[in-house]
């Protein structure tokens, strides 16, 4: 830590409010840095070591120009680790700093309690600086330029992951595969009641089912895989250094699932924090006007884009309010008098309880869909846009709380990105890879799903194949040493997704 | 010690450059690609420098937004289509990739020790000055000494407040430099048969030579002369866009040219390049007798190369280029030039640049 002392006044004085109200916490290290170091820092994700590539150069260059022409700056960078790193830059004046240390503390604490940041390897600096001498060494040995071209590939595919696989146990080879289709079950009964007991179009039935999850089994893999990466790991033919660096492209991915799971929570909790500590505790009289514009312009809100600061710092607050008040179970949801409602407050004062619990369980799409309701949206003005079609211009389609909800709950699943699986490894029976795109509404943004596409063909070595939906028909996309070709076919996945 | 990033950043500028130089002639015939910014920098749109991923495509029309709704920027609806990532180029990186891809010698600039002007720089440091130029490191180690000195420096609460006598300020002083100037003369035929994509080349050439001759020049003028019958000094715009009908006497341009140099730049202090452009038709076979004699006796003394371009058009003749070659096919300081199409643009900068002069 390098703090200047007065900076490190502040920041032993707001911890101690911090531990006071109850946060709880890594050991947190603030280094004071300039913008050049904070935009380089922010550049590789919050981490001071990583693997040489140039899209860190990219989006260094893109932040050193925001700089520069005074478009964005960066307030705040913490990264999950234990201890929890935090930069401060140096030229923001010492109210900020306040507000940044006081955010800093709010992301620590979300970082160690919330579930979906269990899993996560708290010791990610030192891993990241792993991965670097990895890719360095892999350079030496390969050459720069086909260690990069093979990154660039795996890169294009880093977010065909499971979000969800920490958190699942999935069947591993219980099912008896050796045994083919066997004689149907029978229910015992005497001679003359077979007919009747076991009819024979039922017998029928049964035979097919098994059948039919016999097949199943041969196929590969023998249900839709959606993580493609740890398909692509056991199945491509690759190198060892190539392995390696797919290994590690994936175990950078699923560290950042979190992140992107509880972006509104957690920005929600730090705001939430920072605002509560700052307003209470820390400020001066003098320091008021600098801290609420500051504040204001964090959760300032424009037509047609959601910030996730004000969704969240709203909610927790409504929370607190609701179990203060005791406006929430059975009781409250049947209350149909509307007078009473609004007079209701049973003073139970379980409002802090409440949210320390709801940054525990929950992840944005828990959080929204369990407590936005229609006096949150209300009292919040949310609404659904919808671009007229003949003006071309988006217009205000509803402010009903479940149309909200839907919206928002969509662009949060999956995190935000289409949802493809490994369908078939053996496709056409060449060994060819077929993944299917779940269509949910959305098309896949063609250019890029090509350029996709070729960078998977690299690692999978056959041809490959995506099926998908392009203008309500079903379309298979096929790349075959390099070159894309389409075909209209009639959608499969459809009926391969009831599977259980 | 070299920061990781820019390692990192030199990267991607040079796959940036390695992408721009493959598809240099596109860029370059298609001037109308590039965004300016400001004065020095222009933006391209490079599709595929992003890493592509599986991504839903912009054909989503609803979105959740908190307000009372009002007017929003409006922006959905009419920017069809992905957007495309653009990277920003200075100029002079332009200059120099096009520099690199057409191998351009540098120039050698006449009059290096001829001309001379007095140059500012800011070297000096001074007890008193406007504050604008406050040094202030110097201006607070001052203070910092002094507080020290005087026991008010408290390293707790490191606060320094310079007085007037703390103060220093930045100063200049002035340096002879050698000067380099060079003028570009364009001129350009607009008769009838100069039809509109005829001018949009010689639009896009202009605007490549001016890049090239910007990065070797420090001082670059560029003044216009358009003519059919009769010529006369223009602006850029009107150049680019006027439109004439009648008949085409070049001499009435170079006429005009030569009196310029004569009377506003004198060719021992700047280097001269005149510009022709045209479709190659010419009044008559007399007039074309009255340029070569200028061109020969007056212009092509006072100039570092005359450059001839020779745009193709449905109507023109060709027969002027001809007569040039004729005329001068061994003298080093006029080069003619053909320009076809759009994809001719390319080799017309490198006959006219290639010689460095």
């Amino acid at each position: 830590m390098n703090l200047t002392p007065d900076l490190e006044r502040a920041r032993v004085e707001i911890e101690g409010y911090a531990r006071d109200y109850g946060l709880d916490f890594f050991p947190t290290i603030f280094e004071l840095v300039d913008h050049d170091q904070l935009n380089e820092v922010a550049s590789y994700g919050g981490f001071p070591v990583r693997y040489p590539h140039w899209r860190f150069g990219m989006e260094y260059d893109r932040l050193q120009k925001g700089y520069t022409y005074g478009l964005s700056k960066i307030y705040e960078l913490v990264i999950n680790n234990n201890p929890c790193y935090a930069y401060l830059m140096k030229s923001n004046s010492l109210v900020d700093q306040k507000l940044v240390i006081a955010h800093v503390y709010g992301h620590c604490d979300f970082f160690k309690n919330n579930a979906f940041f269990a899993h996560t390897d708290r010791k990610m600096m030192d891993r990241m600086a792993n991965h670097g001498t990895i890719i360095r060494r892999a350079m030496e040995r390969h050459g720069v330029v086909e260690v990069e071209d093979f990154l660039d590939a795996c890169l294009s595919l880093d977010n065909l992951i499971d979000p969800h696989a920490p958190a699942l146990r999935r069947p591993h080879g219980r099912m008896d595969e050796e045994s083919g289709p066997g004689e149907v079950g029978k229910l015992p009964s005497k001679g003359y009641m077979d007919g009747f007991i076991n009819p024979s179009e039922h017998l029928h039935k049964q035979r097919e089912k098994q059948e039919e999850s016999h097949q199943r089994l041969q196929r590969f893999p023998a249900r839709p895989q959606r993580d493609v990466l740890k398909f692509l790991l056991d199945h491509a033919p690759l190198r060892r250094w190539q392995q390696e660096i797919l290994t590690l492209v994936r175990e950078e991915s699923y560290y950042f699932v979190p992140q992107g799971q509880t972006k509104i929570m957690n920005e929600g909790w730090a705001s939430y924090w920072h605002s509560t500590m700052m307003t209470r505790k820390i400020l001066k009289d003098s320091e008021v006007i600098d801290f609420a514009d500051h504040h204001a312009g964090t959760l300032a809100t424009s037509p047609g884009r959601l910030n996730p600061y004000k969704l969240g710092i709203e909610l927790f607050r409504d929370i607190e309010r609701r179990w203060n008040m005791g406006r929430f179970g059975k009781e409250w949801e049947e209350c149909e008098n509307l007078d009473e409602k609004m007079r209701w407050n049973r003073d139970l004062g379980l409002g802090r309880e409440k949210i320390f619990e709801v940054r525990r369980v929950h992840n944005d799409i828990t959080f929204v869909d369990s407590f936005m309701n229609q006096e949150f949206c209300d009292a919040q003005k949310f609404y659904v846009y919808r671009t007229n079609p003949r003006t071309g211009q988006p217009e205000v389609a509803s402010r009903d709380h479940r149309l909200v909800k839907e919206q928002i709950l969509f662009g949060l699943s999956n995190l935000g990105n289409p949802l493809i699986e490994v369908q078939d490894g053996n496709h056409n029976n060449r060994g060819e890879l077929l993944l299917t795109h779940r269509f949910e509404g959305l098309e896949l943004d063609l250019k890029f799903t090509e350029a996709t596409l070729q960078a998977l063909e690299r690692l999978w070595g056959r041809p490959v194949h995506v099926e998908t939906k392009l203008d309500d028909k079903g379309v298979l996309l096929t790349c075959t040493k390099g070159e894309i070709s389409s075909e209209e076919v009639t959608p499969s996945g459809e009926t391969n997704r009831s599977d259980p | 010690m070299i920061r990781r990033i820019e390692k990192d950043l030199t990267r991607f500028k040079d796959i940036v450059r390695g992408k721009i130089k493959r598809d240099l002639r596109k860029f370059v015939s298609q001037g109308e690609m590039f965004g300016r910014k400001g004065k020095n920098i222009v933006s391209i749109p490079l599709p595929g420098i992003e890493l592509p991923k599986f991504r839903h495509g912009d054909n989503q029309k609803t979105g959740v937004g908190q307000g009372e709704g009002g007017e929003g920027e409006g922006e959905a609806g009419d920017a069809a289509g992905a957007h495309v990532m653009e990277v920003e180029v200075t100029l002079e990186e332009m200059a120099e990739i096009l520099g690199e891809e057409l191998k351009l010698p540098r120039i050698e600039p006449k009059g290096k020790n001829e001309a001379v002007a007095p140059v500012g720089r800011y070297t000096g440091i001074r007890r008193s000055g406007p504050e604008s130029l406050r040094h202030v490191k110097r201006t607070l180690r001052a203070a910092l000494r002094r507080q020290l000195v005087a026991g008010t420096y408290d390293p707790d609460d490191p606060i320094l407040i310079p007085i007037r006598s703390d103060r220093f300020y930045r100063s200049w002083k002035e340096k002879e430099a050698p000067e380099n100037n060079a003028v570009v003369i364009y001129m350009m035929d607009v008769s009838g048969s100069m039809g509109k994509e005829q001018k949009e080349i010689v639009r896009i050439e202009a605007f490549w030579l001016n890049t090239w001759l910007k990065s070797q020049y420090k001082n670059l003028s560029v003044r216009y002369i358009v003519h059919d019958a009769v010529a006369r000094e223009v602006d850029e715009h009107t150049f680019f866009h006027l439109r004439e009908s009648g008949g085409t006497k070049i001499s009435s341009a170079y006429d005009l040219c030569l009196q310029m140099i004569e009377n506003e730049f004198p060719p021992s202090l700047w280097n001269i390049y005149p510009f022709h452009f045209s479709d190659g038709d010419n009044w008559s076979g007399r007039d074309t007798d009255r340029c070569l004699s200028i061109l020969s006796d007056k212009i092509l003394p006072h100039s570092n190369v005359f450059c001839y371009g020779q745009v193709k058009s449905a109507y023109g003749s060709g027969q002027f280029k001809k007569d040039l070659d004729g005329r001068f096919g061994d003298e080093e300081k006029l080069i003619t030039s053909d320009i076809p199409d759009r994809d001719g643009i390319l080799d017309s900068i490198r006959d006219f640049l290639g010689t460095g002069k």
